[in-house]
């Protein structure tokens, strides 16, 4: 390779490219790395505990990530900020309607992902009629919402449906089920973005809007349709996460802001809009959950472990974003 | 401001509107006041409005802060953690060994400069680097203060347990702070730092330096930040680690509900200081309207809901 001869013509005629990696492989590298170096750490005990257990508390990031990833998409500046409120009241609705019994497992499910659907459309109606942006009207109407779920929570301590909890906690050929549910939620939306009207007027409408609307495209309807998937899917993590530990609690949902906007982005969605990665969301749920169990194997402190993964999360913005976004 | 300095800026009907539409925060406060006083009369008084708005100063302090980041079209989501760590430093090592007290908090302020660059630096979105940096903050304050607990030094409980003349405590830091910003952000440097948010393309080419703008304003919010933290611990006497989480939001929506907007470097910190007020009031209106307060944080959203809704009504009546 390295030498001063004139390349002979058969080296030239495939042009050597540069290894080109797709964006989401990234962030799974980064997974392996830190796996490899808490079970180097750890002599390689708990390897199969640790990777099961990521996947199933990846797999609840996945499900909000690709919501958030969605209304990412969208636009600049576009961000979705009900997604705690969602989570909490459907999981407190999904908790009282099945009220412990197998045999209202469907309408509890239903009567939580309708209402976190209403969220939805109430929002995609603030951004419409009072025009402002997603992250305003989510704002305003998550204040809203988490009140409706802490009145109508309080005191709620219901246990979910035994059938219910052994689906969460529960395992199909040895993958969890969360991860299944997840799994093919990613391979909807990969098939949805890549396939559908709704796809391709998602990914046109963040990278130009007003070319987007000149083109014809069914902008107004993309963007209802985003509120609405968004918010559904916060809602069926609140249902998914009542059940897999135990019952719904009010501020279930705090966590699931940031990390769903973090695991969104380090996944390689672009924050500019217009480009989304739907793969890197798991690579980047599962670099998360893995630091935090790789600073924990290291016996480091709560504040330590919270200022490393703030770190780590700014390192990986610094090197791979930016540019683009401007 | 009459109507006839008004005029020369628009044709005259549109001159009630557009007034109305500026005195939309202050209508928001005098009619949640107005309500306060006329369910519990005793309210309006010196001692009534100082238990009030006592807690506005901090949230205050706050949105300024996040008003200094939207005037470039960044978001800062660290606010609340930023201003918990500050609030534990000043519980902790300020109380104990104050220069090294100073120390933090000047670092603290300085990384803020730092997140400025980098942001412009590499062109990144600031709604996820100032993400990460909420996990540093909490990280930090919880290194410093690992349970709640903690004494805030004397003289921050003095400066906010002061009981001046005539006009009640907050309602003078409120005025101080909303004229001071007010004044600065009209002045010949405020209009540059404005203008890099809201045409960076022409503030650049007419030669000025868009990172010295940025720096500058992220210095600024990190300093109103670190005073909010100071105000809050002389307010509380004691720190924790995630007391003030709520700011990020609560001080977004004062500045919202203010009427500055995400893009455009158009602030209005007077309005501002009027939405954070309001927001804190939020909680005790409910309180003498006997709802429960679980609706608390559900009347901040319903407020700003309705205070945009008004503004859209007003908008496009100016439109037509």
């Amino acid at each position: 390779m390295i030498t001063n001869d004139l390349p002979s013509p058969a080296d030239v005629a495939p042009p050597r490219r540069p290894l080109v990696l797709p964006v989401w492989v990234w962030p799974l590298l980064a997974a392996a790395v830190v796996l490899a170096m808490t079970l180097i750490y750890s002599g390689g005990r708990g390897a199969a505990d640790i990777m099961s257990a990521a996947v199933t508390f990846s797999a609840l990031f996945v499900i909000v990530g690709l919501g958030q990833m969605l209304v990412i998409t969208s636009g600049p500046g576009n961000v979705d900020l009900s997604i705690p409120a969602a989570i909490s009241l459907a999981g407190a609705i999904a908790m009282k309607v099945m009220d412990g019994s197998n045999g209202m497992i469907l309408p509890g499910l239903a009567a939580a992902l309708g209402a976190a659907m209403v969220l939805g459309v109430a929002n995609y109606l603030l951004i419409r009629l009072l025009r402002i942006p997603p992250i305003i009207a989510t704002l305003s109407s998550a204040l809203i919402v988490q009140s409706i779920a802490i009145a109508y929570g309080r005191g709620l301590k219901i246990k979910p449906p035994p059938a219910f909890a052994d689906f969460c906690t529960g395992r199909t050929l040895g993958v969890s089920n969360l991860a299944l549910v997840a799994a093919v939620l990613t391979a909807v939306v990969l098939l949805v973005l890549a396939r559908t009207v709704y796809g391709r007027t998602l990914l046109a409408l963040g990278q130009n809007q007003r070319a987007a609307r000149l083109a014809g495209a069914p902008v107004s309807r993309a963007r209802l349709t985003t509120s609405v998937v968004s918010a559904g899917l916060a809602g069926l993590c609140g249902v998914l996460l009542a059940g897999f530990s135990g019952g719904s609690s009010l501020n279930m949902g705090e966590e699931y802001l940031l990390a769903s906007i973090a695991v969104t982005v380090i996944g390689g969605t672009s924050v500019a809009g217009g480009r989304a990665e739907p793969l890197g969301i798991w690579g980047a749920a599962l670099l998360l959950f893995l630091i935090v169990t790789m600073l924990n194997t290291f016996g480091l402190s709560a504040g330590v472990r919270l200022i490393a993964t703030g770190v780590i999360i700014v390192t990986v913005i610094a090197i791979g974003g930016g540019r683009k976004a401007a | 401001m009459t109507a006839a300095s008004l005029t020369t800026r628009g044709p005259a009907r549109f001159d009630a509107v557009r007034l109305l539409r500026m005195l939309l925060p202050a209508i928001a406060l005098s009619l949640m006041l107005a309500v306060i006083f006329s369910q519990q009369p005793r309210a309006m008084s010196y001692v009534g409005l100082t238990l009030l708005l006592n807690l506005a100063v901090p949230v205050i302090l706050a949105t300024l802060s996040q008003l200094c980041i939207i005037a470039i079209n960044d978001l800062d989501l660290s606010i609340g953690s930023f201003v918990g760590l500050c609030a534990c430093i000043a519980a902790t090592l300020l109380k104990d060994t104050p220069l090294l007290g100073v120390a933090a908090l000047v670092a603290a302020v300085g990384v803020y400069g730092l997140v400025g660059a980098l942001v412009h630096w590499r062109a990144l979105p600031s709604i996820v680097v100032t993400l990460g940096l909420s996990f540093v903050w909490t990280g930090l304050a919880v290194l410093i203060l690992p349970t709640p607990g903690g004494r805030a030094p004397e003289f921050l409980t003095t400066v906010m347990k002061w009981k001046p003349d005539w006009v009640p405590l907050p309602i003078l830091y409120a005025v101080i702070l909303g004229l001071g910003m007010h004044l600065l952000m009209r002045s010949s440097v405020g209009t540059i730092l404005r203008g890099a948010g809201g045409n960076p393309k022409a503030l650049a080419n007419a030669g000025w330096s868009l990172l010295r703008a940025r720096v500058t304003l992220y210095l600024m919010a990190g300093m109103l930040g670190a005073l909010s933290g100071l105000a809050l611990v002389g307010l509380t006497t004691s720190g924790d680690a995630n007391m003030a989480l709520r700011y990020t939001l609560l001080s977004i929506a004062g500045v919202i509900l203010g009427g500055g907007e995400f893009t455009g470097g158009r602030v209005n910190p007077i309005g501002a200081v009027l939405g954070a007020m309001t927001l804190t009031l939020a909680g005790s209106f409910l309180t003498f309207m006997h709802i429960p307060p679980d609706w608390q944080i559900g009347a901040q959203g319903a407020i700003l809901i309705i205070v945009l809704a008004l503004r859209a009504v007003l908008n496009r009546a100016e439109e037509r």
